[in-house]
């Protein structure tokens, strides 16, 4: 019947009339890159949440500075020079932290989420998307970080490229990172008990290191720890990076670390998040 | 000829409940099916099912030929859906929503604007398009969202309850769009609590009760089977509702029903018992301040269907 080959075939119409778009090549990519140019809207709208990545890192830095920098190094310039490498990477763990898990939460009770999953958008690019756009709280909380350092006297003892590749090494482990909590969100799927364990979860791990005083002075059970925190080797290759000194190996680590968290974390997440959606 | 969509012994349950008990659904290209049922009769459980959002727990379900169940990436590009709650991103304006789906349906960028810009015009959206979804009114949302499914000229369209929530000439509106939606050639899937509704849409109506099929007929012959119109009576003077109930009883021939307060209502077979109400009001000097003749309630068709109440506030049919 006439009815049935216009329903089959009349794909020319817009709207109303029958027929889907040609799919593209690298749906992967381009939905991923249409969902993350989404999310940064939403954070351009909302730009609250940015905030709660700048001011902890911002605070501890003046806090510890000025409270323990006379204590530990004898005076506040050498010790702002020691600890800002670790302020930088506690930033960066943070930045993953705080919002990537709750906004995953938010979207998937939202009825928006159906509408993305109704329609043959991969599943994995709605998670891409949402950790992609969180490159911008990175950035933004990095740029915020040098400015409050410098302005307290903080200065790169190496060069502007050696800068560079510390921030880069500090933004790839926090991104890594930030998979656990993309894990924590698809399984958990409660705004709530997301956002505490994104809260919490960075102290233990940034604290538990040579971040604030060298390891030498801490008590044997903490210093264990700190031997055995991944999170130490970023720290130390920060370090070297930003004022001199060996690099080569805790840069490995730092790497090495990172690409396991990703791979794991990541892998865990995207299964978890096509198994339940 | 192949049906556009078809399902068959769909069983889907939570838990102890049994949203879907066995449902067969099924529409030809280009008809608008009405899936008419009360709340939790397992109305959106279906649509989601249909939608490759929710795996069944038997049956199966087809969309133009395409296994949702084992090939739910092709069945997505063949559907579009409305559901039953807002589906569009409030953060986002008019046009930014309708962008966005257009690029996840692989649409390129100026295709996507062109057809984002057409549809907002066409749902009335035109002047609110640059405004987040957030300022809309219910109403608007709801437009936004069927703007939202149209994005990919979907072959097979999903429709929750779209009506809710909309003003009368509102409604109208979108059932005339819904209406030229399946004379362009869309198959439409509607679910409805309101018999009117499925009545002035539905090519086909199918009734599901506690996610069973009890009725899947034209609307005209759901109309005869359910007792066709009812005549409604309310006297200006309260007091004669008793007076009123015995000129109806006695020109329509059926029991009245007098549960709703200073109202008389009673099936009515044909056009010319409305006549003779309105000839013996007047002959008894009644004065009214309603008389109509309107289609049966969901729950006056269930009443008849299944012989108990839509799982509602029970209503007396009275026969005094
Ligand atoms: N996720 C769920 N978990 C548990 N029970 C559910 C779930 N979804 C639906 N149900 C139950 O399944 C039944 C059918 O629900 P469904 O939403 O399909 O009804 P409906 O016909 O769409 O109703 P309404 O008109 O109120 O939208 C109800 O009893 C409901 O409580
Ligand atoms: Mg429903």
């Amino acid at each position: 019947m006439t009815s049935t080959s216009t329903a089959a075939t009349g794909r020319s119409r817009v709207a109303g009339g029958p027929g889907a778009p040609t799919p593209r090549p690298w749906p992967l990519l381009r939905h991923s890159l249409a969902l993350a140019g989404r999310s940064l809207t939403k954070t351009r709208r909302n730009p609250g949440v940015l905030l709660d990545a700048l001011i902890l890192p911002v605070l501890f830095l003046v806090l510890f500075v000025y409270l323990f920098g006379g204590a530990v190094a004898g005076s506040t310039q050498e010790y702002l020079q020691y600890l800002f490498p670790g302020i930088l990477v506690l930033t960066t763990v943070l930045a993953g932290q705080v919002a990537t898990g709750l906004h995953i939460v938010v979207d998937m009770k939202k009825g928006v989420f159906d509408r993305f999953r109704s329609m043959p958008v991969p599943r994995t690019s709605i998670l891409l998307g949402s950790v992609l756009a969180d490159a911008i709280r990175y950035v933004v909380a990095v740029v915020v970080l040098f400015g409050v350092g410098y302005a307290l006297g903080f200065r790169v003892e190496t060069g502007f490229g050696s800068a560079l590749a510390a921030t880069g090494l500090a933004i790839g482990f926090g991104f890594s990172l930030s998979w656990l909590t993309v894990l924590v969100a698809v399984l958990l799927r409660d705004e709530t008990l997301v956002s505490t364990v994104g809260f919490l979860l960075p102290f233990p791990l940034v604290f538990g290191t040579s971040m604030a005083a060298p390891a030498g002075t801490m008590p044997d059970w903490l210093r264990a720890w700190a031997e055995v925190n991944p999170v130490s080797h970023v720290i130390e290759a920060c370090r070297g990076l930003l004022l001199g000194g060996p690099v080569a190996g805790p840069v490995a680590a730092s790497l090495a670390w990172s690409a396991g968290f990703l791979l794991v974390f990541g892998t865990l997440a995207v299964v978890a998040f096509r198994r339940r959606v | 000829m192949r049906p556009a969509f078809e399902a068959e012994g769909l069983v889907k349950r939570y838990g102890g409940t049994t949203a879907l008990d066995g449902v067969d659904l099924q529409a030809r290209p280009g008809t608008v099916l009405g899936v008419l049922g009360p709340n939790g009769a397992g109305k959106t459980t279906a649509i989601r099912i249909l939608a490759t959002l929710l795996r069944p727990d038997a049956g199966r379900a087809v969309v133009d030929g395409v296994d949702v169940l084992r090939d739910p990436v092709a069945a997505r590009r063949i559907v579009g859906l409305t559901g039953q709650y807002a589906t569009v991103d409030e953060d986002l304006t008019g046009t930014e929503n309708l962008v966005l789906f257009g690029r996840l349906l692989d649409l390129t960028g100026p295709d996507a604007r062109d057809r984002a810009a057409r549809l907002l015009d066409r749902f009335g959206l035109a002047d609110a398009a640059g405004r987040r979804a957030s300022t809309y009114s219910g109403g608007m949302r709801r437009r936004l969202d069927l703007a939202a499914s149209l994005v990919g000229a979907p072959r097979v369209l999903f429709l929750d309850e779209p009506t809710t929530g909309l003003d009368p000439g509102k409604r109208e509106e979108l059932w005339r769009t819904i209406r030229s939606l399946a004379d362009d050639g869309t198959t439409v899937l509607l679910t409805t609590q309101y018999l009117e509704e499925a009545d002035a849409l539905a090519d086909e109506i199918t009734v599901i009760d506690q996610g069973r099929v009890i009725a899947h007929d034209s609307p005209a012959g759901l109309k005869q089977h359910v007792g066709g119109q009812t005549v409604v009576v309310r006297p200006r003077d309260p007091a004669r509702t008793a007076d009123a109930a015995d000129v109806v009883r006695r020109v329509t021939g059926h029991p009245v029903d007098r549960s709703r307060g200073g109202v008389v209502t009673a099936p009515v077979d044909d056009g010319r018992a409305f006549a003779g109400i309105v000839r013996e009001l007047e002959r008894a000097g009644m004065d009214v301040t309603e008389l109509a003749l309107r289609l049966p309630s969901l729950d006056e068709a269930f009443f008849t269907l299944t012989g108990h109440d839509a799982g509602r506030t029970t209503t007396t049919q009275e026969d005094s």
